[in-house]
């Protein structure tokens, strides 16, 4: 062996002989690479920026959110269409980096034993996802999806809303003043036809403002659940001006 | 006394704590789990208050044994009973819902739908088995290779029950639908936040112990059980970083969201890999495995190699679990780069365990825990050539989103961590409790055969639905259309479906076998049975022919039919049978 290695194999006797250096290098080791990958999506613009359309959920949207989250849809339905041939042809235009600004977690999936719902807005009627969530085999017979029945029995109880879009807006969500006001209003009044929606869809355009279970006198879960779904992928016209010129920035997809 | 008062003083304000933010919690999961705690804080209150007794049994529970002459191995008997305990929930909570994916009609309450099942089988046999198999062993190596008892015996205690009830509060979470959303994350803040208390104790005694140490050299394993332990504390808070909606409710959310959120958590997630199911299961190698072989590590260069080379690369690893989607592409090919050259270390690893064996080959033919320990290393070798394999984007791109991830990480999950924690164990359980021998090594025989046959059909059936789904996928007709829908590439594995459930309860058995033993041994009893190895031996047989018996020896032979005569033998040769 030459010089040089068994130098180095002397000084790596220190390091096996105390154990503050040997903590120390292995802690600057691991944190060098996760540095260098995670920091600059902070500051680059393609992760940073916002396209036209994007807004943060509704309440209604929000709790619907939450139960999609609560009932672990993202362990088989990804939310992240990649920009392949079949991909965009199955579930519509692949999936940009702004459309997930506001997702806290970020529910992109890592599995497709159901398929990409990142785009599912809009694609089926209401009676078909409360037909399908209540029993998936009814109209799908091949699913293999667990049933949700409960969903519609149960009233949905967001808790204390205010305090959720608080929350949010302190990880970053540009909920409003007013936004957070009236948030428990904005939630009642977006399932209830009748309800007066005030300027629920100035603050948040685009908003569906419907009864989504077919159930008008009750508002639950399924309600909120549906309601997220359809919103999915419909914020941003990804074939308008604004989100092309911002596709053009992003290179190497 | 004042100190007992003290203590069950604490005792009684966890419990007040609780109990208050039960009755104020905003919702109902939040309320029961904080029952739970109230009930784990009532226990230990039970137990403060019996040790005035000076009771032996409570004085294992909270002190070191009095004799400074034994290694302190209360923490890990208790940690090889939960390893066992947490492993078979999570084998049955994994067999279960690959049953549901088979026969959808098993989803028949929302408390047992796949959605909530999932995680609780992810996290019952990664942090539950695998975690209680890391504290456990690294308490009982660091002891040893540093010839020292553990630092704070009472903060080691703390360290098993805190991790216990952080065990019982995330799974009774998910039941209940208190999750994060983010995969292998998902307990929430208050969880989060009480097991970041038990790791920095976790990680106080083992360190703490390194520094009491006699030996003047760290041994290589404690070198891995360190990294492990500093980088899962590092990626827990990182990850981890929420604001709660409210103090006494159950629901938070993630400082970082959108593609930031991505990253962050699959930095966190591949590094769950690479260093609770690596690193630390490497530590457990570089111990047992010399141990078991009663051969010296192969290469201590190799080992200097493996471990920076192995911690600086995996922690780059994370992108690839992102390949094709928003986040910006030269952070996916740093990810497919440095899993690439991943492979490098892993190998080398896998080398330095399996060349320990030289001159001691013949054990994997006579000792079933040695064989178990080569299948480990076997399986992490291959896992750990299909994992770059799969982070290259162009194989990804077929591979991702199928159910192919999901069996590459059943071969390394069953089959290296799985092996490698099932050979410790039957290494530490006779030795932990002074026990002549295991109950039964043959059982250990059919439990090793059991649980490679599962993964075989594991694997295998994944791959093939993996391969199916990802070509179905992006199947196009002469027309020009996709060829199926959805739903049509969803029951074309329903077979594979199936066959994953076999190998599953295969593996199951094989634990349940393991479960047994163990208990068996715990209790003092031995299998009779015919050892394992061991060259033949009749005593009737070792002794001269003499008299008539030499004479009748060559005429036997010339009398069988057909047969050539055959040469004298000029010495009798000593198996051949004494004529009748």
């Amino acid at each position: 062996m030459t010089a040089a290695p068994s130098k180095l194999l002397e000084n790596h006797k220190k390091i096996e002989r105390n154990v503050s250096l040997l903590a120390l290098f292995a802690f600057v080791t691991v944190a060098i690479g996760g540095i260098i990958e995670v920091a600059p999506l902070f500051w680059i613009d393609n992760t940073i920026e916002k396209v036209k359309g994007m807004r943060p959920y509704t309440p209604l949207e929000q709790a619907g959110r939450d139960i999609y989250v609560r009932e672990g849809c993202y362990l088989c339905h990804s939310q992240m269409i990649r920009p392949f041939r079949d991909e965009v042809e199955r579930y519509g235009h692949y999936s940009l980096a702004a459309e997930s600004m506001y997702d806290h977690p970020f529910q992109w999936g890592s599995k497709r034993t159901g398929p990409d719902l990142a785009r599912v807005g809009g694609r089926y009627s209401d009676e078909w996802h409360v037909q399908h969530l209540t029993d998936p085999r009814s109209v799908v017979p091949e699913s293999v999806m667990p049933t949700y029945a409960f969903l519609s029995k149960r009233e949905l109880s967001a808790g204390d809303v205010a305090a959720e879009l608080t929350a949010l807006r302190r990880v970053g969500v540009p909920y409003s003043k007013e936004d957070i006001v009236r948030a428990e209003e904005d939630l009642r009044a977006q399932a209830d036809p009748d309800a007066k929606a005030g300027d629920l869809l100035k603050r948040y355009p685009k908003a569906q403002v419907r009864d989504f279970d077919g159930d008008p006198s009750r508002l639950t879960e399924m309600d909120a659940l549906v309601a997220y779904l359809q919103v999915l992928g419909t914020m941003v016209d990804v074939n308008g001006a604004a989100a092309q010129e911002e596709l053009a920035r992003e290179k190497g997809r | 006394m004042d100190t007992v008062l003290a203590r069950a003083g604490v005792w009684l304000a966890a419990i007040l704590i609780a109990i208050v933010a039960s009755a104020m919690a905003i919702d109902q999961p939040f309320a029961i789990q904080m029952i739970i705690v109230a009930l784990a804080a009532f226990a230990g209150l039970c137990v403060t208050l019996s040790r005035t007794d000076y009771d032996a049994v409570a004085r294992g529970i909270l002190r070191a044994p009095a004799d400074p002459g034994q290694y302190d191995d209360d923490p890990i008997r208790w940690g090889m009973i939960a390893t066992v305990f947490w492993g078979m929930a999570g084998f049955l909570a994994g067999l279960y819902i690959a049953l549901e994916l088979a026969f959808p009609v098993l989803n028949f309450s929302e408390y047992v739908n796949f959605g909530r099942l999932r995680p609780l089988h992810t996290s019952a046999v990664i942090f539950a088995f695998g975690g209680n198999a890391l504290i456990a062993t690294s308490f009982y190596v660091v002891q040893r290779t540093c010839r020292a008892r553990l630092a704070f015996p009472g903060l080691a205690r703390f360290v098993f029950w805190g991790y216990q009830l952080f065990i019982v509060l995330a799974a009774s979470g998910y039941l209940l639908g208190i999750t994060q959303g983010k995969e292998y994350a998902e307990p929430e803040w208050y969880t989060d936040w009480w097991l970041t208390i038990v790791w920095l104790s976790y990680a106080a005694v083992f360190v703490g112990t390194i520094v009491r140490r006699t030996e003047p050299h760290i041994y290589v394993a404690n070198w891995f059980y360190l990294g492990f332990i500093l980088t899962v504390a590092m990626l827990h808070v990182v990850n981890n970083l929420d604001v709660p909606v409210s103090f006494v409710g159950s629901r938070s959310f993630p400082l970082f969201g959108g593609v930031q959120g991505a990253l962050v958590q699959w930095w966190y997630g591949h590094n769950a890999v690479g260093f609770f199911l690596t690193a630390g299961f490497l530590a457990m190698m570089y111990y047992f495995v010399p141990k078991q072989a009663e051969r010296p590590i192969y290469s201590y260069r190799l080992s200097i190699i493996h471990f920076w080379a192995l911690i600086f690369l995996y922690i780059w690893a994370g992108p690839h679990h992102l390949h094709y989607t928003a986040l910006p592409d030269w952070a996916q090919t740093l990810g497919m780069v440095f899993s690439l050259m991943l492979w490098m270390p892993s190998w080398g690893g896998m080398i330095n365990g399996l060349m320990t064996l030289n001159g001691a080959w013949d054990k994997v033919r006579t000792d079933p825990i040695i064989r178990m320990m080569v299948m480990a290393l076997a399986f992490y070798g291959m896992a750990t050539f299909e994992g770059p394999m799969m982070s290259i984007k162009s194989v990804n791109s077929l591979s991702h989103y199928t159910d192919w991830t999901i069996g590459h990480v059943h071969s390394g999950a069953l089959g290296w961590n799985g092996m490698i924690t099932f050979a410790a164990i039957y290494y530490l359980v006779p030795r932990l409790w002074q026990r002549e021998r295991l109950y039964s090594l043959r059982w250990v025989n059919w439990h090793f055969w059991l649980a490679t046959v599962g993964i075989v059909f594991y694997a295998s059936s994944m791959w093939v639905a993996g391969i199916t789904q990802g070509l179905m996928w992006r199947e196009y007709g002469a027309d020009g259309y996709l060829v199926n829908t959805f739903a049509e590439t969803v029951a074309a594995v329903h077979p594979m479906f199936v066959l994953r459930a076999v190998g599953g309860l295969l593996y199951l058995t094989g634990g349940a076998i393991m479960a047994a033993n163990v208990w068996l041994t715990i209790v003092g009893r031995l299998r009779d049975e015919v050892p394992m190895h061991q060259a033949a031996y009749d005593p009737e047989k070792d002794r001269p022919l003499t008299g008539g018996l030499a004479r009748q020896l060559p005429a036997r032979v010339t009398e069988q039919p057909g047969a050539e005569p055959a040469p004298q033998p000029i010495l009798p040769a000593p198996e051949l049978e004494p004529a009748e």
